[in-house]
């Protein structure tokens, strides 16, 4: 493959102080890819994210984004590499003490030289993308679960960016909501040329929009497979990501016995 | 390659078919051209269709796309069909996206009249109301210590030992700090006066007096209200925002049992304890006054011993008392009724301080006309 990965990363161990999370993580997350991160609970998913966004430094590592180092950039250029990210928080992340609208506007304000009027237009455009048009004045607390996902969404792409992390986007939503937001993804991706990396062990989301993961085992805490998750759930060597994928909860417990 | 000024044209290809063209680089940075122009255009032509084409569109970025939404919810609005040719792939599948859900309306609001706004009685129905509503938690309250009492309820002595420990051991530098400097105003206060007379003495007694009677309880009271009040509101109203309350509530136990109670009790235990030392802590400010006046240390504590009596201890001790409820109640009451989210949490502690403060001045002006009425 000539083209460049996305994202690298490099041998990246994570830990906090002496407990080791997982160690010797090396993958490659290609431009255009819906990138799953998947693993049983409590083996770091979440962490490796934080990791990605630069929220947490590696222990040991690097993680390198278009082929330059995020781990050792300073501070200014980390900024600068992060203005081309999109990011929605497990919980949302919106700001619970400003309007939908207002939330959208706030990076448009912080980074691009839009006028007041071109602001309002473009928001209005972004809500409309994630089917909230119309819902600019309405605060956090008073639209649901869902919405404020499909919010905090419509923020993430507020400056079209190049990437799109997503920390469990579907956790706490009914299947059609959960479903209606996989494809919505699914389209903005298209259009707006993204790489999506997302972490999240939705079976069905999984199946359905992406199309490489990294599977990260809490046992021998390191990463067990890697590659198109509908190949792995067939053909994988490793019997417990074939458990994951096919959601065979029987073996998966006599397994630990 | 010099960016190209963004354009539109409209073009009438039949009566009443118009073609809008758009052309060069819809990016940021450009003029982008207004929609509310090109909106008065399309109003003054009525047109009965209208058609997009991009075929001379150069760069393009979210700008353009929410000028396409515009024209499109125009035509919408008015009833026109709306085509788009040759647009950019993505343009036309974000478009796609941005239509597929009709936009929200968000219904009106029903605003009373400004009459209705300005009428006293409204305003005071509304302090009605939450007088009654200070009246229903301090009976919660009641009922949860009448069952504390008879040993039946969900309260927790370590919640207990805990609180106590933040509201007392906690507070011991700051409390430290501000009692030994209001001794030593109170001490200069009276100094200025007391020397016209020549009775430089009297200052141990005013410094004495003032302290165990008003400042001492009255100052604790103050900062632990924006210390421990505020505390009180910040927790609860967290807790409501992650439904912890209502977890609580859900297991059959009391909130007012197993947070509040625990709370007032120990706000109740120490801030008597506070307010000795901090008496103490005040006349040893005064101290360091009055030796600056040429007051020996011996004159000074024989004018002290002279001069202390219970009923001065007890008069502030009382009022310590009643201040502690004060606190705990608006800090706890505020936590409890807070919203949630970030904003409301913050809402519950400013109020949760002002009405302390509030209530800690007027019951303080209060049990002094009444002490002064009995004669204590």
């Amino acid at each position: 493959m000539s083209e460049q990965p996305h994202i690298s990363i490099r041998g990246v161990t994570m830990a906090y102080g002496p407990r080791l999370i997982q160690r010797d993580l090396s993958f490659d997350v290609n431009r255009g890819d819906i990138f799953v991160i998947m693993g049983g609970s409590g083996c770091g998913k979440s962490t490796l994210l934080k990791h990605m966004l630069g929220l947490i430094q590696p222990a040991a590592g690097d993680i390198l984004y278009n082929g330059k180092s995020f781990t050792r950039a300073d501070p200014a250029s980390r900024d600068a590499m992060r203005r081309g990210w999109g990011i929605t928080y497990q919980s949302g992340g919106l700001f619970s003490s400003m309007t939908v609208g207002e939330n959208v506007t706030l990076p448009m304000q912080l980074y691009t030289r839009y006028s007041e009027a071109e602001i309002r237009d473009v928001v209005n455009y972004k809500l409309a993308l994630v089917g909230l048009a119309g819902y600019q004045s309405y605060y956090p607390s008073e639209i649901s679960g869902g919405m404020r996902k499909r919010a905090a969404l419509a923020r993430a792409i507020a400056l079209d960016p190049d990437i799109l992390f997503f920390d469990e986007p579907s956790a706490g939503l009914d299947p059609i909501s959960s479903s209606l937001l996989d494809e919505l993804i699914v389209q903005l991706k298209e259009s707006i040329g993204a790489t999506v990396v997302m972490v999240t062990h939705e079976l069905p989301s999984i199946f359905s929009i992406a199309n490489n993961s990294v599977y990260l085992d809490a046992n021998s805490k390191t990463m067990i497979a890697y590659g198109n998750p509908r190949e792995l759930r067939d053909h994988s060597d490793q019997p417990v990501v074939r458990q994951f994928l096919a959601r065979e909860a029987s073996a998966a417990a006599e397994n630990a016995q | 390659m010099n960016p190209q000024a963004p354009a539109y044209e409209l073009i009438e290809d039949a009566p009443h078919a118009l073609r809008l063209t758009l052309s060069g680089d819809w990016v940021q940075a450009q003029a982008i051209p207004d929609f509310p122009a090109l909106r008065s255009e399309l109003l003054a032509l009525s047109p009965e269709q209208l058609a997009v084409d991009g075929s001379s569109l150069g760069e393009w970025d979210s700008l353009l796309m929410a000028f396409l939404l515009q024209c499109h919810s125009f035509c919408s609005a008015e009833q026109i069909p709306f085509a788009a040719h040759n647009l950019p792939g993505s343009a036309n599948r974000l478009l796609e996206v941005a239509t597929a859900v009709p936009s929200h309306q968000r219904p009106q609001e029903v605003r009373p009249p400004l009459l209705e706004r300005l009428n006293p009685l409204v305003a005071l129905r509304s302090l009605w109301a939450d007088l009654r509503e200070s009246v229903a938690f301090l009976g919660d309250l009641g009922i949860g210590l009448a069952r504390l009492v008879s040993g039946r309820a969900n309260t927790r002595f370590s919640d207990f030992r805990h609180f106590c420990y933040q509201a007392g051991p906690d507070a011991f530098a700051i409390i430290s700090l501000t009692s030994i400097l209001v001794g030593m105003i109170l001490a200069y206060l009276g100094a200025v006066q007391l020397k016209l007379f020549g009775a430089e003495i009297y200052v141990a007694d005013l410094v004495l007096i003032g302290m165990l009677r008003e400042m001492g309880v009255l100052m604790t009271a103050v900062v632990m209200a924006g210390r421990t009040g505020a505390a009180y509101a910040a927790q609860l109203g967290t807790m409501q925002t992650n439904e912890e309350i209502d977890a609580i509530t859900t297991m059959g136990v009391s909130p007012v049992e197993f947070l509040v109670l625990p709370r007032v009790l120990a706000l109740l235990v120490m801030l008597p304890l506070l307010t000795i030392y901090a008496d103490l802590l005040g006349v040893i400010g005064g101290a360091i006054v009055a030796g600056g006046m040429g007051i020996t240390m011996l004159q000074y504590s024989a004018q002290i011993q002279d001069a202390i009596s219970l009923t001065h201890f007890m008069v502030g001790l009382s009022k310590s008392l009643v201040f502690a409820v004060l606190i705990a109640v608006a800090g706890c009451r505020s936590g409890m009724q807070s919203g949630r989210g970030s904003a409301a949490v913050g809402n519950a502690a400013t109020d949760a301080v002002v009405t302390a403060i509030v209530y800690l001045i007027v019951a303080d002006a209060a049990m002094n006309i009444f002490y002064q009425q009995l004669g204590i």
